[in-house]
């Protein structure tokens, strides 16, 4: 597990973004306003971004390609799907092994969820303080903790 | 006097519209897609992008023949090129090359932003650049010095979520369904905007952005608590967005750096009666001309991007029919970057 305060966001997405690769996919998972775009808007400044990362809960897929930033990354928000076979027509897989999918509300693809998906759970320890708690699968072994 | 067919397929709407440059709306269709949408509480994009390719074609038939026009008549097709949900913009701008291409006439790119920033133009043949814009939408909330066509400076943006996102997500919490900014505008008309403590997130900050991220987690916490009735969450979340987006706006008219012609509202939350009210108050507080489209005007609709497209065809622009649709778009492409909560730009 690692606390952070909210005014740290921007070195543990330095620490996560170093240790990405392509295929990988991270799930964000925590209440409403626990600081999953936050911290998908840290890692993707971490890879390079310098514009804007809008708020995916509108597209849904926010697309990042290099130059902008080092590695393609799918931006996802699933809050709004319900129905998890909806997730099948998204194409978040289509070019899975050569691009970082960063996918808020994981659990909304139910039994869809990649075996290889690290997850990172944020929880509130206070208002301005988060614990971030790691499912870590095989291929993130001896990468996670992120250094 | 020019002809411009207008696209629009960026969220849930599918429309189109034919508009003249003397302000005639010759025809307007729109195929809303909230009934596909309702079982889902939001607009999924495959959904989105299906139901467009499935009602784009007949749309633009009807929208002719409502006009008693044949595509030849037409000056110039233009299509939203973005942002927005990219299934759904694909759908409408290859549509638009497709018509541009085989009728052999101009295609113009609309930002969709751009249309709803020049909408207020169209019914207000009085509205004179430069103006004060509020531009709040689903996906959207910016204050914007609209200077000409084309020529927009972004004054301050969301640094999170966007109002109307805030208002989709409320109505999910509270069960209230979709869309989420009538169904919260109805459940508050039955609440107390005081019943429930929620925060007005930056107001009186001497930065000049917005912010609603810490507004939905409260509704959220409020909704969890079991104290308070759903109409009064409503109403306390409805006020707390006017209050933020009224102090917000004085803000920047107190420090603008131009003679504003009009304080401006577009986008769907426009169509919001409390805030509008509250805007125009603001308005005339400053003493200031308070113009926002009508309701129709302010949802998404083609007649918007047929304008604008106008607009820009009278300004001698038009694109190339290998354009891309992009799903974002920021329409002040030199604005300082405001990455998220907590970076001060």
């Amino acid at each position: 597990m690692i606390e952070y305060g909210l005014d740290e966001i921007g070195l543990l997405g330095k620490r996560i973004a170093r240790s990405l690769q392509p295929g990988d996919v991270v799930g964000l998972t925590g209440s409403l306003g626990a600081g999953k775009t936050t911290l998908a808007r840290a890692i993707l400044a971490a890879l390079g971004l310098e514009g804007e990362a809008p708020s995916p809960s509108f597209a849904i897929v926010q697309p990042y390609a290099p130059p902008e930033v080092t590695l393609p990354v799918l931006h996802v928000d699933l809050y709004r799907i319900e129905d998890a076979a909806e997730i099948d027509e998204l194409g978040l897989f289509d070019d899975s092994a050569h691009q970082v999918l960063l996918i808020e509300w994981p659990e909304r693809m139910g039994q869809r969820v990649p075996a290889e998906m690290l997850n990172l759970t944020i929880d509130f320890a206070d208002e301005a303080r988060r614990r971030l708690t790691a499912t870590v699968p095989p291929a993130w072994e001896g990468r996670w903790p992120p250094q | 006097m020019t002809i411009i067919l207008g696209i629009e397929s960026s969220c849930d709407e599918t429309a189109v519209a034919l508009v003249t440059s003397e302000r005639e709306i010759l025809s307007h269709k729109l195929a809303t897609q909230e009934d596909a949408h309702r079982p889902y509480g939001g607009v999924v994009p495959e959904i989105a992008a299906r139901a467009h390719a499935e009602k784009i074609a007949p749309l633009v038939e009807a929208a002719l023949a409502d006009a008693g026009l044949a595509l030849a008549e037409v000056d110039a097709i233009a299509a939203t090129a973005g942002p927005g949900l990219i299934g759904g913009v694909m759908v409408g701008l290859v549509t638009g090359k497709a018509l541009a291409h085989g009728a052999g006439k101009p295609l113009v790119a609309v930002n969709h932003l751009e249309g709803h920033a020049l909408s207020a133009r169209l019914t207000d043949p009085d509205l004179q650049f430069p103006y004060l814009l509020l531009l709040v939408s689903g996906g959207h909330c910016q204050l914007l010095a609209v200077e000409g066509v084309g020529r927009y400076r972004r004054l301050a943006t969301t640094i999170d979520d966007a109002a109307g996102e805030a208002f989709d997500k409320t109505a999910k919490l509270l069960g209230l369904g979709f869309p989420g900014g009538p169904a919260v505008e109805a459940a508050a008309r039955e609440g107390d905007p005081t019943a429930v403590p929620l925060p007005r997130p930056l107001l009186g900050s001497p930065e000049p952005h917005f912010s609603f991220a810490g507004l939905k987690s409260a509704v959220m916490r409020a909704a969890q608590s079991g104290d308070y009735q759903t109409n009064d969450i409503a109403a306390s979340f409805q006020q707390a967005v006017v209050d933020c987006l009224v102090d917000r706006t004085d803000k920047a008219l107190k420090g603008l750096d131009f003679a504003p012609s009009a304080l401006v509202m577009a986008g769907g939350v426009a169509a919001n009666a409390i805030i509008r009210t509250a805007l125009q108050r603001l308005s005339a507080d400053h003493g200031l001309a308070f113009v926002a489209p009508p309701l129709w005007l302010c949802t998404d609709n083609g007649a918007m991007i047929a304008w604008a497209g106008g607009e820009r065809f009278a300004a001698g622009l038009t694109d190339p029919l290998d354009i891309a649709a992009r799903p974002r778009w920021p329409l002040d492409t030199a604005a300082d970057s405001v990455r998220g909560a907590g970076v001060k730009a």
